[in-house]
């Protein structure tokens, strides 16, 4: 799923501005199920904003709603009404839904409220972990369902490299935390399948222009269409 | 009991206010802390614990200051970010959650949910520019009737040094807010028998 994190408040408060009727606009899809940006986290960045332009007497008036899913026409039809009586619309969907919220009302203002940051997989309860970079050309048919192209630090494609030490990446988080060495992740599940011989198997190059580096991407369904 | 000697919370409170006042004039401006004034304080209380520990507190003929009005959850884990933030929106000066001691959840870790919740929104009260120690969360069993009143008084006497809720308005009434906020959540409050653990009788 699409995962993101709240911007910091006074990031927040100075794209509002000085603009009087704010929407808090929430996305009840994936950035609800990371508890980012659903209808209860708008209500909090709601009141959040209320209790501020109260306290330095903006006089601004703030609202909140969410839509079932902000990257579809049809749910922000329902949500269109609101919308249109703001001065802005300060949406916490992925940067999808915020993208689609300002093209399908233009030229309302719209400006975003978190940082979209991967397509992560719920580890835990409130734990989420990048599994997927979007790249358009899969490869862990032979790397063993993980994948190189985000889960090593490297991204690369004939590893492991000579920082991986004990299954660890040489690499940490921001955090300092420990990173799995993918590489090493690789190695032990292909000898579990029995298929050791595709870690020595050379890849090369991957077909790059296929991810964002090759622009924007499209993808039409022909048979799909509707006429 | 040890706290059996609680204080007057009004005296208290103009004497942390006089103690207060010098340092505030190097600072940054600060607020001027009125003596008299009464701060509106909710308290979200589990059923199983701080509820019943006010029923004690009442029965042992303890005082503790009538400010604090009490909403009864089921659990505190029951209490979530957004009821935390109604209350102070709509201008309760404190306001703290009230669970059973940490490992004796009946629900079995509501109190630690809700300590993690009250953290959070202490942050975002920070955010806002509002003092986070404006909530706050305790934890105590059924038969802590005296820690109840200590802590009713303490966390009175914080709020009386911080001075109103700068949101503060008049007409609204934080505890229906609150009340309203947490939808089916809250408990219907328990029919008070008699008055009263304080001159004025109690909160609820």
């Amino acid at each position: 799923m699409i995962t993101a994190e709240r911007k910091p408040f006074d990031e927040i408060l100075a794209l509002v501005g000085d603009k009087k009727k704010i929407l808090v606009a929430g996305c009840d899809t994936c950035v609800a199920i990371c508890l980012t940006g659903g209808e209860k986290e708008a209500e909090v960045l709601a009141s959040e904003l209320r209790i501020k332009a109260e306290q330095d007497g903006t006089g601004a008036e703030v609202e909140h709603t969410a839509a079932i899913r902000q990257c579809e026409w049809e749910y922000l039809d329902m949500i269109a009404d609101k919308v249109e009586a703001a001065d802005i619309v300060v949406s916490m969907a992925c940067g999808i839904g915020i993208q689609s919220m300002a093209e399908k009302f233009e030229p309302k203002l719209v400006v975003p409220a978190v940082d979209t940051n991967m397509l992560g997989m719920p580890q835990e309860h409130a734990l989420w972990l990048e599994r997927c970079g979007a790249c358009g050309d899969c490869v862990i048919g032979e790397t063993a369902g993980i994948c190189p192209v985000v889960r090593c630090s490297k991204s690369l494609m004939n590893g492991p490299c000579g920082g991986s030490h004990d299954g660890k990446c040489e690499v940490t988080t921001p955090e300092k935390e420990d990173i799995e060495c993918a590489w090493h992740l690789i190695w032990e599940r292909l000898k579990a399948q029995g298929r050791e011989e595709l870690m020595i198997k050379n890849r090369p190059p991957k077909k790059w222009n296929l991810s964002s580096s090759g622009g924007p991407r499209k993808m039409v369904r022909e048979e799909a269409k509707l006429v | 009991m040890a706290d059996a000697d609680v204080k007057a919370p009004a005296a208290e409170a103009a004497a942390e206010g006089g103690a207060a006042a010098p340092e505030a004039a190097d600072e940054a401006p600060k607020r001027v802390v009125d003596p008299d004034f009464e701060p509106e304080i909710i308290v979200f209380a589990c059923h199983y614990c701080a509820y019943a520990a006010a029923d004690l507190a009442g029965s042992m003929r303890l005082q503790y200051p009538t400010n604090i009005r009490m909403i009864k959850l089921p659990c505190t884990g029951k209490l979530e970010v957004i009821h935390l933030l109604k209350a102070i929106e709509a201008g309760a000066d404190g306001v703290y959650a009230a669970g059973c001691l940490e490992g004796e959840c009946h629900y079995l870790k509501g109190n630690l949910w809700a300590r993690k919740r009250v953290e959070h929104v202490k942050r975002l009260l920070e955010e806002v520019g509002i003092e986070p120690e404006r909530v706050e969360m305790y934890n105590m069993s059924s038969a802590m009737g005296a820690r109840f009143a200590e802590v009713a008084t303490e966390f009175t006497e914080r709020i009386k040094a911080l001075g109103p809720n700068p949101v503060r308005r008049e007409g609204v009434d934080a505890h229906a807010a609150a009340r309203e906020a947490l939808g089916g959540v809250a408990m219907p409050d328990d029919p008070v028998p008699s008055a009263a653990t304080s001159e004025e009788g109690h909160a609820e």
